[in-house]
């Protein structure tokens, strides 16, 4: 299906997945105003937003089944696969993150059905961000997102951490946006314009190549995409944060909203800068620094969930691996890893929350001796987790790493990728003795052992999936690579399309 | 039919035996596990009759798995992997067998993991495409890491994250440079294959940076075999290791990087493998492994390490002999292999037998026991003497072929080899007289048990092997000698 962005009905078609989502938001909205004191309220809120999901979900699908492509010049979103198939893998994430917290809020008693609320929203603002494709629309989405995140980290209003989490997260979101936004103007005055499309048209035609104000731009939208992705060095909020959320939160901010900004990043280095070559020399930095350092102070932690949180800093830099790439087996080796990711940080904290109760930040590795014993799906289901966060072979995650592996070797980063194999030696430190404490440490006798909570029948659901999902990808992967292949090619795909080199003037908002 | 479907039949049966074991009732573990290793056991081995010495690669299938990104699944053996799969599918029941009344905790596991393990081992041997051999060669570190980690001795934890990481970090390195081979031989052919034999057909010469890719192969083989001064791994895995898995390490885990050598890193890059200084250097410390490992070995106080030690030694003969390059050293190296195999899987058993009865594994508990457990001290001792090397054994064979051939290319190399043979009669028989001989001076010893029917069991196929491959070798060799004559072939520099 053709789409011609400059006529109302193809735009509305274009985006018919936000609209409907943002739909769903309002009747969500207008249900939790008048129900909103007891558990079944809650109940209610979590089962429509799940099916506001569904249903998105199903939109975003017709849209890729009938590969609905723009004919002209995409002015304000992209329609193409990528953004589908991100579109896609956000929903999951919300979804799957409705039914972790389902028993959650009710055990911990976060009777606040604006939850769901803050939740849709969120993800709402990561599809504009997957999808933007123009700087502002991005800078929306991700202020949509931002804003009900740090609400979201906070929502346990009767713990310190959580607070502490919220502001930490606030203050420091606050400054990654402005630099972003200075970022922005900056690109905007040597451009003249905030289309990605036509930012790369116009870097190439006026040759902005050395352009300071260009390049400072450039600099500016990195490092705040830096602090968004928690990379090395700007990662410093990111445990703090993940450590102090409720666990279902920490596992979509670990899912969801680093994959927001990965997409959004990788949409724009490749549709804005494919001609300006410095960003991937400072991506290859960045990367080889936030592989080393995060997995070197993973080393370190002692309760599960801060070293889930440093692991995942580490895999921003697996991630940025591939960003560096910068080619189309690279973006074919993101779109696969972000998927992988997203199963297994979700499954893990998904586990994580079953473990402990009031304080479950707690967790700590040596505390999760003898489960094996006492609960052993739950110690199989994590063992996969940490396997497959290790890129063990057998696990959508080694197909991810394999994938990035050749990524890096074709675009002639071998010392990268061997940094990257390096980084993922270190990191069998910290992931192995997880699964050491469950399977050979024997339980403690003087009755410590942490029961935790049984796993629910939806959080059970989640995770069974998402190992399923791990195993099943890591034997069979040939066609989500394919997806994540297709996918990837269709990024900046439209580049090529431009005619000439329009000016700004050109580009104008459809009329009728 | 039996030629394509062997070997798949022999990577599946074992996985399909783990499952069963896992749904049966906790008796009925080990016995079941037992028979399913008899059967795989009974499947390989007509390859020993069927085997056509002189074609080369066979039992061939072929099976497209991610077509579009060049990967395979495809499995063949020749004359270098058909020992090691039989070694492999020979030492197995024995290993389960012999584990009957170590293991009592957790059964259906430990058997479950053991036939998996079975399957990865032999996926490694047979495999043609790199990257089901890299997958292979890597999942089979998850069951031996359970095996030692669960049923493991005291300092277990610690030996089993060593040899994991260890393995891990070396074989992370040999996924680059797999990568690497597929991308250049892909720009220059076109055609991105993870096929052994496209890739070794169309490499051709790729420069320097066949010292790197050389190197990483060398990391990942080098670890596993293992070479000075990469050993420390070794000593912890297998005395930690319960007896089982002390006999499947030594018997076919170091196997594989010898058998890594051979099949890859030598023939892809063998005017890296075959240049003076690199050459030289594999050699120094293969031997320097020889005279180390048995001095080592000579002052151990815990029989098991002792034992441990003693295959680093005996793996340095095998690189000496791959790297002397003629047709006797490279069978020998061969030999060497299973002897190995055979020999040292035979005294760990037998450690791991009277470790049950006194649960001490150190050397000076022991003394005078001959007259407590005689049929347990003629087994020892003969055994023993076909690890040392006595001719008649097979030990022997081996290793005065490694050391004929070395003597070709290297007297020196050979002479300071020769040296390690007189360390091992060395220190086996000082431990053998400590242990079995001696007065009787611990009123502890006086009451053990003699092996029972069991374990005779056990200890017989392993010394029908010695004693047939120390007497009559040449259905082995004349098995093994085309297939080393193109492994010289193909590496030897023009």
């Amino acid at each position: 299906m053709s789409l011609d962005l400059s006529r109302y009905r193809d735009l509305l078609i274009a985006l018919s997945p936000e609209l409907v989502l943002a739909g769903w938001s309002m009747i969500i909205l207008l249900v939790v105003a008048v129900r909103h004191r007891t558990a079944a309220d809650l109940r209610l809120a979590g089962w429509l937003t799940f099916a506001a999901f569904v249903t998105t979900g199903g939109v975003v699908w017709w849209l890729w089944w009938n590969s609905t492509r723009s004919a002209g010049l995409a002015a304000m979103i992209a329609v193409d696969d990528f953004r589908f198939v991100t579109d896609g893998l956000f929903l999951v994430t919300g979804a799957l993150t409705v039914l972790l917290s389902a028993d959650y809020l009710e055990r911990e008693e976060l009777l606040a059905p604006e939850f769901y609320v803050l939740l849709v929203f969120a993800t709402l603002g990561m599809m504009l961000m997957g999808g933007a494709e123009d700087l502002m629309v991005f800078f929306l989405g991700l202020e949509l997102m931002s804003i009900c995140v740090y609400v979201l980290s906070g929502i346990d209003r009767k713990s310190p951490s959580g607070a502490e989490a919220a502001l930490k997260y606030f203050l420091m979101g606050a400054f990654a946006s402005a630099f972003l936004l200075y970022g922005i103007a900056l690109i905007y005055g040597a451009t003249g314009t905030t289309n990605l499309t036509l930012i790369g048209a116009q870097v190439q035609a006026l040759e902005l190549g050395h352009s300071i104000m260009l390049l400072l731009g450039l600099g500016l939208l990195l490092v705040g995409f830096g602090f968004k992705v928690a990379a090395v060095p700007f990662h410093m909020w990111a445990p703090d944060v993940y450590d102090g959320a409720p666990t279902p939160v920490t596992a979509y901010m670990a899912a969801g909203v680093k994959a927001a900004a990965f997409a959004a990043l990788f949409r724009v280095l490749t549709e804005a800068f494919p001609t300006v070559g410095v960003w991937h020399q400072i991506v290859w930095w960045l990367a080889a620094i936030t592989m080393l350092a995060g997995n070197l102070i993973a080393l370190a932690q002692r309760t599960v969930k801060r070293m889930l949180a440093y692991s995942s800093v580490a895999h921003a830099g697996y991630l940025l691996v591939a960003v560096s790439a910068g080619t189309a087996v690279g973006s074919a080796a993101f779109v696969f890893y972000l998927i992988a990711y997203i199963l297994m940080t979700l499954a893990a904290f998904a586990v994580l929350a079953t473990l402990g109760q009031h304080g479950e930040r707690d967790v700590r590795i040596d505390d999760l001796a003898g489960l094996s014993q006492t609960r052993p799906g739950i110690a199989f289901a994590l063992a996969v987790c940490m396997l497959s966060l290790l890129g063990f072979p057998g696990t959508a995650g080694f197909i991810g790493k394999w994938y990035i592996l050749i990524a890096a070797i074709a675009a002639g980063q071998g010392t990268l990728a061997a940094l990257l194999v390096i980084a993922t030696a270190i990191s069998a430190g910290y992931y192995l003795p997880v699964i050491m404490a469950m399977y050979m440490k024997p339980e403690p006798v003087d009755g410590r052992a942490r029961a935790g909570v049984p796993l629910g029948p939806l959080a059970g659901f989640v995770v069974t999936a998402s190992i399923a999902a791990l195993l099943v990808f890591g034997i069979l992967p040939s066609r989500l690579l394919e997806l994540a292949r297709s996918s990837g090619a269709s990024i900046g795909a439209t580049t090529m399309a431009v005619p000439g080199s329009p000016t700004p003037t050109q580009l104008s908002l459809p009329r009728d | 039919m039996y030629q394509a479907w062997i070997l798949t039949a022999l990577l599946v049966w074992p996985l399909v035996g783990a499952a069963l074991v896992l749904l049966a009732p906790r008796q009925w573990a080990k016995h079941l596990a037992f028979a399913v290793s008899l059967g795989e056991f009974a499947i390989s081995v007509p390859m020993w009759w069927t085997f056509v010495p002189a074609d080369g690669m066979q039992f061939r299938c072929d099976a497209p798995w991610m077509a579009a990104w060049g990967i395979h699944y495809s499995v063949g053996v020749d004359g270098i992997s058909l020992f090691l799969v039989l070694l492999t599918t020979f030492l197995v029941p024995l290993s389960i067998l012999g584990s009957y009344s170590y293991v009592t905790l957790r059964e259906r596991g430990y058997y479950a993991l053991l036939l998996v393990l079975t399957s990865g081992m032999i996926g490694v041997f047979v495999a043609l495409d790199l990257f089901f051999f890299y997958l292979m060669w890597e999942l089979m570190l998850i069951p031996m890491y359970f095996i030692i980690g669960v049923w493991g001795g005291a300092n277990r934890l610690y030996a089993a994250i060593k040899f994991f990481i260890y393995t891990m970090f070396g074989s992370l390195l040999m996924l680059v440079a797999i990568i690497t081979l597929v991308y250049l031989v892909g720009q220059k052919t076109g055609v991105y294959s993870f096929s052994y034999e496209h890739i070794m057909a169309n490499l051709g010469d790729v420069g320097s940076l066949a010292y790197w890719l050389f190197a990483a192969f060398f990391l990942a083989f080098a670890i596993k075999v293992p070479l000075f001064p990469l050993h420390t791994w070794l000593p912890d895995a297998h005395t930690e290791a319960p007896t089982a898995g002390s006999v499947i390490l030594a018997g076919v885990l170091l196997k594989m990087g010898t058998y890594g050598f051979l099949r890859f890193a030598f023939p892809l890059f063998p005017a890296v493998a075959t240049h003076p200084v690199i050459q030289t250097t594999i050699v120094v410390l293969a031997l320097v492994g020889i005279i180390y490992g048995g001095l080592v070995a000579m002052v151990q106080p815990d029989f098991k390490r002792l034992i441990a030690y003693s295959s680093v030694a005996h793996l340095g003969f095998v690189m000496l002999g791959i790297w002397a390059l003629n047709l006797q050293s490279v069978q020998g190296a061969l030999l060497v292999m299973i002897n190995h195999g055979i020999s040292t899987g035979a005294l760990f058993f037998l450690v791991g037998m009277i470790y049950e009865r006194r649960h001490s594994r150190l050397i000076a508990a022991y003394g005078g026991i001959a007259r407590v457990v005689p049929l347990f001290a003629a087994m020892l001792t003969l055994v023993s003497l076909s690890s040392i090397g006595l001719p008649g054994t097979n030990g022997f064979v081996g290793e005065f072929l490694v050391l004929l051939g070395a003597f070709q290319t290297s007297p020196v190399a050979a002479t300071i080899a020769t040296t390690g043979v007189i360390i091992a009669a060395a220190y086996l028989l000082w431990a053998l007289q400590r242990v079995i001989y001696n007065p009787l001076d611990k009123p502890e010893n006086e009451t053990l048990l003699d092996l029972s029917i069991r374990e005779v069991a056990v200890l017989v196929p392993l010394i029908a092997c010695i004693v047939w491959l120390g007497v009559y070798p040449k259905p082995f060799l004349e098995r093994m000698q085309p297939a080393a004559q193109h492994f010289i072939d193909t590496v030897k520099p023009k």
